[in-house]
């Protein structure tokens, strides 16, 4: 196998495993921005409590990263429905989202990235776990648990959700709140208790992808805003609300990240996002499912 | 808008002129820097030079951001661009006057402004904030990889033993172009309150499709804004190596010049200069308090806190609840 | 007389939805159109892709001799059409007075010819006001308006904007007997002064005593134009109405 293909190869099967992760990073911002047209920026700093809180429970009870995920979930779910409750109180009842309600979960993002450096401080935290370290190695081609892992928790997570917004009754409400909210009014159900429980979901996924997050990674506080771009440029490519779109826009940028990466060097990789979401907005806003 | 604050001035003072109101903000700026010149502390200085920036800051983000709707997250990309570009400048030209180097930021941040709000300003505004979130990796991404100003190492910048003009130390000096940036920004932002640009400004904040069928070229007029806006915050960077004599991406790109920039005006009031001015004053104070009595830490939370309070229960900032009250 | 308004086989889709098919439709300078149908038959989108709030997808529309399409919608309020909102959408910050400044400001004096300045442009706005009934209200903010005082000065807006035609789009709605008759002369009023006017609107009553001709639109297309009186008679018209 000639060196260069190789490293070639390598990098795309491990931007496939990235962009994978980077879907379940993606899939709470694709439900409460690309179905509830809720611009929470704050996500990715949510994303890092759930890594945080990861590591607290691996590093003090031994306890494995993806089970403390499972464990966290309602919290987080809680939590979700109760800034959702503050953030309909405020400013979706008031008409305020733009200017106030962006502001808001800025300040959101900025509060939990200090708090967060205020207990653990700013040096890079990980995790210990079975699959972190080991690879599969499949002739010239090496798969990192470390990577592969993460990859199959976020595919499962993303079928999981879609199969509860398609089968479900409250699933199929939330889809129906998407389209039109007048519509489900009409319905006799109530859209604000409909939104509250997706942007609960919105919250949950966080804990996963946390996890998933400090398994690929050592993290630091900060890392959450380097995301933010990620993420949006991921479900802008992918047309709002779509998640099959979110996952092909998911896997692409990663592709593209690990050859910027492995090509350019991994300083570069962080101006992809930005670059895949501004050529986005200027030609194709619809994303590449939309028509 | 103006007659908003023609009604609040009923009964009293009426309303100045422009030009009355720069003279105005020329003789309070004179009368702070001979007060701080008698004081003669430096540490008076160095800190007000921060409520100062703080002061241009918020006022460039309100000029796009409460006059115009659109919400700008990426003040540290216009911000550390006037940095950077102070730093190259020192590199190629250690000689260039300071004031001309605020010039340089400022256009270059300017047209930064015009190419992103030329793509992202024709969509939702949602967008453009996110774009704006994305800008600010980027150029910090960009500076890192760049060696010339110091990429991630950083750069030292020397300031000259004494200051230019009017003598005595440095950061006096740096303070004074500061407060001159000031009288510019403020003179700008009530000028354009009570222009015709202010009336289109506020028709597109309230509703844009409106604005529109009204004849307002809302494309243009957004652009306008951002340039400004942009532009200042340029300006408003452009001394800082000096400031701090040695400047790396994370420090020139802290999230706590976005916070401050986007609290200050929400927390003072987005619909009229003196809110951003209120709000500076203020929390820059306060920050400042904190931290020389509690801890450097816990001041950085101080305006992310105040500001998702004040956005909650105060939406119409301090200047808002005074004006309600009367 | 000469054409004003030439709209011809002008179509907008929405999706796999035809919003509009196929019209056509002339307008003379200085005539009062009244433009009746259904609710979502397309009076609206009409409207709305005239004025360049939507894009048509189809067609051509031209006014006062220029193609208007590629046009963005303020380039075309300048150039002298002028509409209001089926629903009311008030500048919310500003007074009464400057709601209709910012026509004053961006549509008038954008044209060149005769730009009004401080004192005229505070008088124009107070008399415009007046001639909707609001004058007592010029400081005050829409917030304290009722809907109908919304729908007056929805009025007083596009009028402000000195048009050559004005779009009334369902500006009687909710309004009393005595002050549809005060619209109506409102609107007679203006067409005296040479604005051409086309009246969306459901009460018939307004409809038959203002207009010279009438269109009526029916899921997206054209069914009749002609005299009103014949036209409210036309078998096709009364189906589309009664539903049979």
């Amino acid at each position: 196998m000639d060196g260069s293909l190789g490293l070639l190869l390598n990098a795309v099967v491990s931007g496939l495993l990235l962009g994978g992760f980077y879907a379940a990073v993606s899939i709470g911002v694709a439900i409460s921005f690309g179905m509830l047209d809720i611009v929470n920026i704050a996500h990715p700093a949510f994303i890092l409590l759930g890594s945080y809180v990861a590591y607290l429970a691996n590093t003090l009870l031994g306890i494995d990263p993806l089970l403390t995920a499972v464990i966290a979930l309602p919290a987080f779910y809680l939590l979700g429905m109760a800034v959702y409750q503050v953030y309909y109180l405020s400013f979706e009842r008031r008409q305020d989202q733009s200017l106030r309600g962006l502001s808001f979960f800025f300040g959101l993002l900025f509060i939990a990235e200090v708090t967060l450096v205020l207990i653990f401080g700013v040096d890079y935290r990980l995790v210990q776990a079975p699959y972190i370290g080991p690879s599969l190695h499949l002739g010239w081609l090496e798969l990192p648990l470390r990577l592969l892992v993460p990859f199959l928790v976020s595919m499962l997570m993303v079928v999981g959700l879609q199969l509860f917004l398609t089968r479900s009754f409250t699933g199929r409400a939330i889809e129906a709140v998407a389209q039109d909210p007048l519509a489900l009014r009409l319905m006799a159900a109530d859209p604000t208790r409909i939104k509250r429980v997706a942007f609960g979901l919105s919250f949950a996924t966080a804990a996963i992808a946390g996890a998933i997050l400090i398994i690929i990674q050592p993290v630091e506080p900060s890392i959450g805003r380097e995301y933010i771009g990620r993420i949006f440029a991921i479900c802008v490519l992918g047309g709002l609300g779509s998640f099959s779109g979110m996952v092909i826009a998911a896997v692409t940028l990663g592709v593209v990240e690990s050859l910027t990466a492995t090509f350019f060097g991994p300083s570069w990789a962080p101006a992809v996002s930005f670059g895949v979401l501004l050529v986005t907005l200027a030609v194709r806003p619809s994303g590449i499912l939309g028509r | 808008m103006v007659s908003l604050a023609d009604k609040q001035q009923a009964g009293a003072a009426p309303a100045l002129g422009g030009i009355p109101f720069l003279l105005v903000l020329i003789v309070i700026a004179a009368g702070i820097f001979a007060f701080g010149r008698w004081l003669n502390i430096s540490y008076a200085f160095f800190a007000g030079y921060v409520v100062l920036q703080y002061i241009v800051l918020g006022t460039a983000w309100n000029i796009l951001g409460g006059y115009t709707g659109y919400v700008n997250f990426g003040i540290t990309a216009f911000f550390a661009i006037g940095a950077y570009s102070s730093v190259f400048l020192y590199k190629i030209a250690p000689s260039l006057p300071l004031p001309l180097m605020v010039v340089v930021g400022g256009v270059l941040a300017g047209l930064v402004g015009l190419g992103m709000g030329y793509l992202t300003l024709r969509l939702r505004g949602v967008f453009f904030s996110i774009a704006t979130l994305a800008l600010a990796v980027v150029v910090q991404t960009l500076i890192t990889n760049w060696d010339f100003v110091g990429g991630a190492r950083g750069a030292y910048v020397l300031r000259p033993r004494v200051a230019p003009l009017i003598g005595g130390d440095y950061v006096q000096y740096l303070f004074l172009v500061m407060l001159g940036l000031c009288v510019v920004v403020l003179a700008t932002a009530r000028a354009i309150e009570r222009s015709g640009l202010g009336y289109g400004f506020a028709a597109i904040r309230d509703d844009e499709g409106a604005a529109e069928a009204s004849g307002v070229p809302t494309l243009k007029l957004k652009l306008i804004a951002t340039v400004l806006s942009g532009g200042f915050m340029g300006m408003a960077g452009a001394p800082l190596p000096y400031y701090v004599t040695y400047l790396d991406p994370a420090s020139g790109f802290s999230l706590n010049y976005a916070v401050n920039a986007i609290a200050m005006p929400l927390i003072g009031g987005t619909s009229s200069w003196l809110g951003p001015v209120v709000g500076a004053v203020l929390v820059g104070g306060l920050q400042e308090y904190i931290r020389v009595t509690i801890s450097s830490a816990a001041n950085v939370l101080v305006a992310g806190g105040l500001m998702v309070a004040f956005v909650i229960a105060a939406p119409e900032g301090i200047v808002g609840l005074f004006r309600r009250k009367r | 007389m000469t054409t004003l308004l030439e709209i011809a086989a002008l179509g907008k889709r929405f999706g796999g939805f035809t919003a509009l098919q196929d019209i056509d439709l002339e307008v003379m300078e200085g005539e009062r159109l009244g433009l009746i149908g259904p609710n979502g038959s397309g009076k609206s989108t009409l409207v709305n892709c005239i004025c360049g709030t939507l894009r048509h997808d189809m067609g051509s529309v031209r006014f006062a001799g220029r193609p208007l399409d590629g046009l963005t919608a303020h380039e075309r309020t300048r150039s002298g059409l002028a509409r209001s909102f089926q629903l009311p959408r008030p500048f919310a910050s500003l007074t009464l007075a400057e709601n209709l400044r910012i026509p004053i400001l961006y549509a008038v004096n954008a044209r060149g010819d005769g730009a009004l300045s401080g004192p005229d442009i505070e008088r124009r706005c107070l008399d415009l006001l007046a001639e909707v009934g609001l004058a007592e209200k010029a400081q005050r903010l829409p917030r304290d308006l009722t809907q109908i005082e919304m729908r007056k000065l929805e009025l007083a807006r596009a009028m402000a904007a000195q048009p050559r035609l004005l779009f009334a789009d369902e500006v009687m709605a909710g309004l009393s007997h005595a002050e549809v008759d005060e619209i109506i002369a409102l609107l007679f009023r203006l067409n005296r002064q040479g604005v051409t006017v086309i009246m969306i609107e459901h009460i018939m009553r307004a409809v038959m005593e203002l207009s010279q001709r009438l269109v009526v639109l029916v899921a997206g297309r054209k069914i009749a134009d002609g005299a009103p009186k014949e036209v409210v008679r036309d078998a096709e018209v009364v189906r589309a109405y009664l539903g049979e």
